[in-house]
């Protein structure tokens, strides 16, 4: 399949890569190895890892590093962030309005019955307005690039967004293994981001809370398989990295347990997901949530970031009608387009899938990770049988799409250079009063050949991201 | 700070001091074995290596009977062991993993490499005693060099003080037991028959805690149980001696009400008087109203004491 490399193009090399392509020319491949190890025995030695539950192995595996950076000039980004900035001002005015007064419902512009009849949506957050007004704190949405002016976005992620630790790591490990490449370059610094997100926390704290807010981490514990970035970010922020043992919740107040006795806490940054929020609003065995932690919250006593609820507007089967968010929230025209959709609840969608199958990305409706998802280009014949036979029983838990000429990066590989394909995570921030993006994000490259999922579980790797200043 | 995160500073800091101790009464009984097969006796050294260790109930369980072999690999490696060096090592790195916010990036490198090195060794089944004596030789610099990153990197503030109080009230329980296995060998009736058996315990005993050139350093003269006795109980200047670690657990718990705006508990009480008991104790009325019973109650209320800092700090 013909796709866009970033670096290459016919008659030679772009732009934004003429320092990249000079470098990898001259770099013997030995020499390239020998960083790409110097990398690996950084992150092992800093316990950068990620937990993998499967058998035997490695239980702290290392998501492996490339060291040819991806590059983003400057005008490409400004297009990419203005396209952000308005997609997560929609998706938070969409939640409000879920949880509200359901305006777009009513105006027909989205079928109730994916709205009203998905598990992800929370009744308990009816009519609750959360402090600031702000939903999606931070979202993580997914990018591809398959031209030189076309990003689209791939999905949204606005419940727990993970990844931003290896962006900022990413860039640590090159400074120190490839010092004078990274200088050749004017790059938009990225190590802010931290202090960003503390702004955008403090920004939230309820209104009652006087004099300096208290903030914390909530994390599910050293066992969940993001525990690193949790760590990481409570320690570049300066904020205690609580698990819910450490909380406890007196009259609708929340307090951790500290050496001095109780402190009051004012906005908790959790990455734990809703249903194990608070073993007495959702689910019961949760051994990891904070009981009466949702009452608190509820009362106003407290900021959590996310908001409870958000699930419904990263859902794969609301994606389709994100631009319609956009249109009638903002009265804007989209930035960032959506990647074609069929949704196979629909009956004419559900022909069109199963007559071009083959050409076609098949994902399920709350699949995450890369799996329980059918490319079919590189399905067999069988593979095509079994998908069919799904959509068939369970239509409504599917969506299709085409399959994307993902754009490819140069990568090294056991080979050389070879092109790889690759994704882009950024990370967007909404506070109180505003929307700031650090510029980049996390780039994910699938390491095996032809292969067009980047998922670390699924052996992708990461690089580097540099948006270029000049 | 979190309770949870004091909590696994303080158990972080005992363990690591664990795994060193462990490998020094090991490496100590390792000597003593072969020195008494050159004297002609039969002794048992290893068993009361194993009690030195506090590791003497769990391998009767496991084993049974006590041999060389099944000893030292109940020490160094087995992970049924909770006090095996391996184990002390892992548990360790988990509840550094679990707090490494509070940790500095030094203190966490130091732990994270030893345990990344650990993990490259080989079993130890039918290993000769050289490798052995080199493994437990890595163990104390490990410690030791995790040591010299918490002291030299660390914040002066509570985090600093809860590290210490593991340290130090690992440190006193450990002295307190090598002390009391071998206390037959330290009362008078063996002094007068001072046969190279009894010379070559009491060197281990010095070794165990490597005191055995401060022994000479202080007391200039040949070794004599009622001083190595003194030394290890009362001398305020030998770093691992009872009262030393004394002096430093009050101290700390002194900070940390500091720290706390005046906030403090039973576990003030109980090291103060703890501590007065050593700090004017006098070794000869110590070994008249027996050695045993003395260092029996110092254990125990070792134990009680950190009972009362849980109660106060770590259980928020």
């Amino acid at each position: 399949m013909p796709c866009y490399d970033e670096m290459r193009e016919s008659d030679g090399v772009r732009a934004p890569y003429r320092l990249v392509h000079e470098w990898l020319a001259k770099a013997p491949q030995a020499e390239l190895e020998l960083r790409r190890k110097e990398a690996e025995l950084l992150f092992r030695r800093i316990g950068i890892t990620f937990a993998v539950y499967t058998e035997g192995g490695d239980p702290e595996r290392l998501i492996p590093f490339d060291v040819v950076p991806r590059v983003i000039s400057r005008g490409d980004w400004g297009r990419v962030a203005e396209g952000l900035e308005q997609r997560v001002r929609a998706l938070n005015a969409f939640l409000h309005d879920v949880y509200h007064g359901q305006e777009i419902l009513r105006a027909k512009r989205i079928p109730e019955a994916i709205v009203l009849g998905n598990p992800l949506l929370r009744p308990e957050m009816f009519g609750f307005d959360p402090p600031g007004g702000v939903y999606n704190h931070v979202s993580g949405i997914d990018l591809v690039r398959v031209g030189p002016d076309e990003f689209y976005v791939l999905e949204d992620n606005c419940r727990t967004p993970s990844g931003v630790s290896y962006m900022l790591e990413n860039r640590e490990a090159m400074l120190r293994i490839v010092p004078e490449l990274v200088s050749s370059h004017r790059i938009a610094p990225i190590s802010h981001y931290p202090e960003e997100l503390f702004d955008i926390l403090r920004s939230v704290a309820p209104s009652a809370c006087r004099g300096n807010p208290c903030v914390v981490l909530l994390t599910p514990g050293s066992y969940n398989s993001a525990y690193y970035e949790h760590s990481f970010l409570a320690d570049e922020m300066g904020i205690e990295l609580v698990e819910g043992a450490d909380l406890f919740v007196e009259d609708a107040r929340v307090y951790m347990r500290t050496t001095e006795g109780p402190k009051r806490v004012d906005v908790i940054y959790r990455r734990i997901d809703d249903e194990y929020l608070d073993p007495r609003a959702f689910r019961e065995d949760s051994m990891l949530g904070v009981p009466g932690l949702f009452a608190a919250y509820r009362a106003g006593n407290v900021a959590l970031a996310n908001a409870v609820g958000t699930g419904i507007a990263d859902d794969k089967g609301i994606y389709p009608y994100v631009p319609e968010m956009i249109r009638f929230y903002l009265g804007e025209e989209p930035r960032l387009p959506n990647v074609e959709t069929w949704r196979c609840a629909d009956p004419q969608d559900l022909t069109y899938v199963l007559e071009r199958l083959p050409e076609l990305v098949v994902k399920q409706t709350r699949g995450s990770g890369g799996y329980g998802m059918l490319i079919g280009p590189a399905a067999s014949r069988a593979e095509l049988d079994e998908f069919s036979a799904r959509l068939r029983a369970q239509p409504a838990d599917y969506i299709a799409q085409p399959t994307l000429a993902l754009s490819t990066c140069p990568t090294l590989v056991d080979a050389g250079i070879a092109p790889r394909h690759v994704d882009l995570r950024p990370f967007v921030l909404q506070g109180g009063h505003e929307i700031r993006i650090v510029p980049g994000g996390l780039t994910r490259v699938a390491l095996r050949e032809g292969s067009l999922v980047v998922n670390s579980s699924q052996g992708g790797g990461t690089k580097d991201t540099w948006v270029l200043e000049a | 700070m979190l309770s949870r995160t004091a909590d696994g500073l303080y158990w972080l800091a005992r363990y690591m001091e664990r795994a060193e101790n462990v490998a020094r009464i090991l490496s100590a009984g390792q000597r003593i074995a072969s020195l008494t097969r050159t004297v002609g006796s039969e002794g048992n050294e290893w068993e009361s290596t194993l009690v030195a260790a506090g590791c003497a109930e769990g391998y009767r369980d496991k084993h049974g009977e006590v041999t060389a072999g099944g000893v030292v690999d109940f020490l160094v490696r087995d992970p049924d062991n909770p006090s095996s060096v391996l184990s002390c090592l892992e548990t360790a790195r988990r509840n550094a993993r679990a707090v490494r916010t509070a940790l500095t990036a030094d203190m966490w490198e130091t732990l994270n490499d030893t345990w990344l090195e650990l993990r490259t060794f080989e079993s130890f089944e039918g290993a000769g005693g050289e490798r052995i004596l080199r493994l437990l030789e890595w163990v104390k610099h490990r410690s030791l060099l995790f040591n010299g990153a918490y002291a030299n990197t660390m914040l002066r503030n509570d985090a600093y003080y809860f590290t210490q109080l593991g340290t130090f009230l690992e440190r006193a329980d450990n002295t307190a037991r090598i002390l009391d296995v071998k206390y037959h060998v330290l009362l008078p009736k063996s002094e007068a028959v001072g046969g190279p058996l009894d010379y070559c315990q009491w060197e281990s005993i010095l070794r165990a805690v490597s005191a055995l050139r401060a022994y000479h350093w202080v007391y200039h003269a040949r070794l004599a149980p009622w001083m190595i006795a003194e030394l290890l109980i009362l001398r305020p200047e030998m770093p691992r001696s009872l009262c030393a670690c004394y002096a430093q657990i009050t101290r700390h718990l002194e900070l940390l009400t500091e720290a706390y705006g005046g906030r403090r508990g039973e576990c003030h009480r109980r090291a103060g008087e703890i501590h007065a008991r050593l700090r004017y104790g006098r070794i000869d009325a110590i070994m008249q109203s027996g050695l045993h019973e003395f260092l029996t109650e110092i254990v125990d209320d070792g134990i009680a004491l950190g009972r009362d800092v849980g109660e106060l700090y770590l259980l928020g």
